[in-house]
């Protein structure tokens, strides 16, 4: 699992606040980050509005480096955080380890880099 | 990127294994290779919705869908799906053809409602069609995946569905344009069918992801 791909995921427990199960908190067990930070090649695909609802970059254990808190008000533009933010999103891997529900603390495992994010019949 | 032909990306489309032991309840068949290179050829040759696009490919299995994106170029695509066993495949699949812009998240898309909206650009799906105790999922499907394009969804549907498919496109103001008529031979649904396949017509759709849902 890729960051971007984190970065679209929620919970779905029942019963949480409006806009509630995000953004879920990473736990690493095993990963791989490929490339350099910052990576030589250009952003390609810069990704093109890889933050959801703005403002909410989350808290990544793996990364080498660390981002902004919140993305910077001119990122489009801004050609050193686009490579950073390429290489955060696209190039950093979760093998092992699970996503926990801010709200809930419900646990979602990773395995073999693919979440699982369904629920047990008795919780949804 | 060097242009892929229609033959060649149906050649490779060839080499994606596919459901082992398809469960009949989550109608896991796979797109025919040949189906999905022209579907996806139209979508990338005709429309420019998969080079450097975000894709999300709805009910992946396989990832037959997913890899053929990936193979046009799509810039990152993910494929969701409710089944472990078909992603173990998926998996697999990945791996052989040294895809890194693929990832796979096991979900159940009745449950997703609009908590991806607009994340990406296209969604290429062939969703279940809904005849296995399942009604309605079809339309579930289509409503997610709208929800969550920016620009398009492209999806199969039962032509004896069009109608229906139709009056819900005007009432989520969506635009929608029939790109093809297929045939599909699906595999008898159930043992006392005589044959080992039953041949369905089915459409291939296009819907601009305009959107007064909900
Ligand atoms: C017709 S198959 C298509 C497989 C693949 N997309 C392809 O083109 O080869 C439908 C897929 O939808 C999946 N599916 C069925 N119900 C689902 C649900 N509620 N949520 C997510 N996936 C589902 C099945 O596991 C199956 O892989």
């Amino acid at each position: 699992m890729k960051l971007l791909t984190h970065n679209l995921l929620s919970s779905h427990v029942p019963g949480l606040r409006p806009g509630g199960g995000f953004p879920l908190r990473i736990e690493v067990r095993e990963g791989k980050c490929e490339g350099r930070d910052p990576p030589e090649t250009p952003p390609v695909p810069a990704p093109p509005s890889p933050l959801r609802g703005r403002g909410r970059l989350v808290e990544i254990p793996l990364l080498p480096f660390s981002l902004p808190p919140e993305p910077l008000p001119d990122y489009e533009a801004n050609e050193e955080f686009l490579r950073r933010l390429h290489h955060v999103l696209l190039e950093v891997e979760v093998l092992e380890g699970s996503l926990q529900c801010p709200d809930s603390g419900r646990r979602f495992p990773i395995s073999r880099g693919v979440p699982n994010m369904l629920l047990t019949e008795e919780e949804a | 990127m060097k242009k892929l032909k229609l033959k060649e990306l149906e050649s490779c489309l060839q080499q994606v294994d596919t459901f082992e032991n398809p469960k009949l309840l989550l109608e896991q068949y796979p797109t025919r290779p040949h189906i999905a290179a022209c579907m996806l050829y139209t979508i990338h040759n005709t429309f420019d919705d998969i080079e450097n696009k975000t894709i999300a490919d709805l009910g992946c299995g396989c990832g037959m869908l997913s890899i053929g994106s990936a193979m046009l170029g799509a810039g990152f695509c993910v494929g969701l799906d409710i089944d472990a066993d078909a992603l173990e495949i998926f998996n697999s699949n990945i791996e052989d053809f040294e895809l890194t812009n693929v990832n796979m998240v096991q979900c159940d898309i009745c449950s997703l409602s609009d908590s991806m909206s607009d994340t990406f650009d296209t969604v290429i799906m062939n969703p279940p069609f809904g005849t296995k105790h399942n009604k309605g999922i079809d339309m579930i499907f289509l409503k997610t995946a709208l929800q969550m394009a920016k620009t398009a969804v492209y999806s199969l549907h039962k032509t004896s569905t069009r109608q229906h498919i139709e009056k819900k496109a005007a009432e989520w103001e969506v635009k929608m344009e029939v790109l093809a008529e297929l045939r599909f031979d699906l595999p008898a649904s159930y043992k006392f069918h005589k044959k080992k396949s039953v041949d369905i017509e089915v459409d291939f759709i296009r819907f601009s992801a305009k959107k007064v849902l909900n």
